[in-house]
C-alpha cells in the first residue's frame, strides 16, 4: 500500500461527505439556527446582566455577544460531532458503514478519514456562522479567521472522536436524546463557553474545577485565543491529548457487531 | 466435520476462500459454529439457508466486519485477521441491504468505492465505463442512484464490487426484492462473470430455484454447516431426488 492509495482513499471519503453536504444543504443551514438563536436572543438579553471584564485574549472590554461567539462556534462542532458519529450507529446497521469498512485499508485509518471529512463539513458551517456574526458587528481581526482554522479542525476532530467513542456504547440511534441530556448539555454549560472561568469560580469552586477539566472548555479557549491570533498552549495540549485518547479508545472499541445483538439477538436473514 | 466442498486445487494454488472451524456468538446466542469449507478459484457456490441460519454472520466474518475469534478465514491464502489488507484486496462484496447513496450519481458512487480501494481516478473512470457497458447501463453513468430501479441498482452494486478486480465475489441474498426478470438477469450476469472471468462466487440465498446442478452447494442450518459438495453429491448423500428434497431432510433432521 503506497501513500497514493491512502491519499486517494481520503480524497474519496471527503468528496462523498462534501457531496452529501451539497445535497442536504437545508439540513445544514437549519443546524445554524441554534447558535444564531443564542447569539441574537440569549446574548442580547444577557448583555446587560453579565458584565465581562477583561480576560485573555481580549485587550479591552467586550460585549457579551463577542465573548460567547467562540463558544457558539465550538457548539456547532460539538453538535455536528455527536450527530455525525451517532449517525454511524445507524450506518453501522444499514449499509454504508459496511462499504467503508470492507476497504482493505486499516480500520483506524478509515475511521479517521471519516472523522476528518465530517469535521471539514462542520468548518463550513462555522465560517458561515462567523459571516453572519460579522454582520452582527462581531468583528475579530481578519487574520484571526485564518489562525482559528487549525484550532477549529483540532476541536472538531476531538469532539467527533468523542462522539465515535460514545457511539460504541450507544446501541441504537434513538438514544440520541440521552446523549443530548447527559453529554452535550453538561459539556456546554459546564464550560467557559457562556461565562469566563473566574466568574464560575466566584459562585462555585466545584463547578470551576469541573469546567477546568472539561475538554470542551479547552476547545473553546483554544478557539477563542486563535480567533484573536493567540495561542493557549495548555488548551492546545488538552485538545490534542483528548483527540488522540478518544480516537484510540474509539478504534479499539469500535465493533460493527454491536447494536445487532440488542436489536434482534442475531443479525441474520 | 465438513469436508472441503470444492477440494484443493490440483496445482497447489491456494483456494479462493478457506474457512476453518469458525464460530461466532452474540452474547449467548451462537450464530455460527464449527463452520469450515473451501472454494476453488473460479467456482460458483451457493450458500443455502433459511432466514436466521447464520449466512449474514458468516459473510460479516469473511469481510472482517466482525472479528473472527474462533477459527480461521483465508482469502487466496491471506488470513483475514492477520493480513486484512491483502485478503480484502481480493474480495468484492454485495451486501444484502442496498448500500448506494441515493443522492449520488452512478459515476460518483463508483468513484467513492474505487477511492476506498485506492484506485486512481483515471483507472476508476475507465473501469466504471467498462463495467457499466457490460451490464447494459452505460447510459446511466450521470444519473442519480435514486432514479434507478431495484434491479439496476443491484447490477450497479455488482459493478462496484468488481471495480478493484477481485477474484472472489460474495453476494448476500442479492435477489431479495427483485422481480422475476431482474432476478434471472442478475443470476445470469453473475454466472457469466464466474465462467468468463474466472471470478469465484459465493452466492447466499434461501431460494432453491437459484441453484443449478453443477453448482457447489453449502447448506447452513441453525449456524452449522449441514452439507457441502456438488449439488449431485449432496442429493445422493440424502437420497433425495432434488435439492429441495435434500434441503428438507437436512433441516428436518436437525430439528428432530
Amino acid at each position: 500500500m503506497t501513500a497514493a492509495v491512502y491519499l486517494r482513499c481520503l480524497g474519496g471519503i471527503v468528496e462523498r461527505e462534501a457531496l452529501r453536504f451539497l445535497h442536504q444543504r437545508t439540513r445544514f443551514l437549519a443546524a445554524l439556527v441554534r447558535p444564531l438563536v443564542w447569539l441574537f436572543i440569549f446574548a442580547a438579553g444577557f448583555r446587560a446582566i453579565l458584565g465581562v471584564s477583561i480576560v485573555s485574549p481580549y485587550e479591552t472590554y467586550i460585549l457579551y455577544e463577542e465573548y460567547i461567539t467562540p463558544g457558539l462556534m465550538v457548539m456547532i462542532l460539538l453538535f455536528n460531532g455527536m450527530q455525525s458519529s451517532l449517525s454511524m450507529v445507524y450506518d453501522r446497521e444499514m449499509g454504508s458503514m459496511k462499504t467503508l469498512l470492507v476497504s482493505p485499508l486499516p480500520r483506524w485509518y478509515l475511521l479517521t478519514c471519516k472523522l476528518l471529512a465530517g469535521s471539514l463539513v462542520s468548518l463550513i458551517q462555522v465560517y458561515l456562522f462567523l459571516a453572519i456574526a460579522w454582520l452582527w458587528a462581531i468583528e475579530p481581526p481578519l487574520l484571526g479567521y485564518l489562525t482559528v482554522l487549525p484550532a477549529l479542525l483540532l476541536s472538531a476532530m476531538m469532539l467527533g472522536a468523542l462522539g465515535l467513542l460514545l457511539s460504541s456504547f450507544v446501541k441504537q440511534l434513538e438514544n440520541f436524546a440521552g446523549v443530548m441530556n447527559f453529554v452535550i448539555f453538561p459539556m456546554f454549560f459546564a464550560s467557559s463557553a457562556l461565562y469566563p472561568l473566574w466568574r464560575i469560580k466566584e459562585s462555585s469552586v466545584a463547578l470551576y474545577r469541573i469546567a477546568s477539566l472539561n475538554p470542551f472548555t479547552h476547545a473553546v479557549e483554544l478557539t477563542r485565543h486563535a480567533l484573536y491570533m493567540k495561542l493557549d498552549p495548555v488548551s492546545l495540549a488538552v485538545v490534542v491529548g483528548c483527540l488522540i485518547g478518544f480516537m484510540a479508545l474509539a478504534v479499539v472499541g469500535y465493533d460493527p457487531a454491536r447494536g445487532m445483538m440488542a436489536r434482534r439477538g442475531a443479525p441474520d436473514a | 466435520m465438513n469436508e472441503a466442498s470444492q477440494g484443493q486445487q490440483q496445482n497447489g494454488d491456494p483456494p479462493a476462500l478457506a474457512v476453518e472451524g469458525v464460530r461466532y456468538a452474540f452474547g449467548r446466542h451462537v450464530a455460527v459454529e464449527e463452520v469450515g469449507f473451501t472454494l476453488a478459484p473460479g467456482s460458483f457456490t451457493v450458500l443455502l439457508g433459511l432466514n436466521g441460519a447464520g449466512k449474514t454472520t458468516l459473510f460479516s466474518l469473511i469481510t472482517r466486519l466482525y472479528a473472527t475469534r474462533v477459527g480461521r478465514i483465508r482469502i487466496f491464502g491471506h488470513d483475514v485477521a492477520r493480513a486484512p489488507t491483502r485478503a480484502l484486496d481480493h474480495l468484492g462484496v454485495v451486501f444484502q441491504q442496498p448500500t448506494l447513496d441515493q443522492d449520488l450519481t452512478v459515476a460518483q458512487s463508483l468513484r467513492y468505492h474505487g477511492a476506498l480501494h485506492g484506485l486512481s481516478r483515471r483507472t476508476i473512470s475507465e473501469r466504471a465505463r467498462e463495467e457499466l457497458a457490460r451490464i447494459g447501463l452505460a447510459d446511466r453513468i450521470g444519473q442519480k442512484v435514486g432514479t434507478l430501479s431495484g434491479g439496476e441498482r443491484r447490477r450497479i452494486e455488482i459493478a462496484r464490487a468488481l471495480l478493484h478486480r477481485p477474484r472472489l465475489l460474495l453476494l448476500d441474498e442479492p435477489t431479495v426484492g427483485l422481480d422475476v426478470d431482474s432476478r434471472r438477469a442478475l443470476l445470469q450476469h453473475v454466472r457469466r462473470l464466474c465462467r468468463d472471468d474466472g471470478v469465484a462466487v459465493l452466492w447466499a440465498t434461501h431460494l432453491i430455484d437459484e441453484i443449478e446442478p453443477d453448482d457447489g452447494l453449502l447448506v447452513l442450518h441453525q449456524g452449522r454447516l449441514k452439507a457441502s459438495g456438488t449439488v449431485a453429491r449432496v442429493c445422493d448423500e440424502q437420497a433425495a431426488a432434488d435439492v429441495a428434497g435434500a434441503f428438507q431432510r437436512l433441516t428436518a433432521a436437525a430439528a428432530a
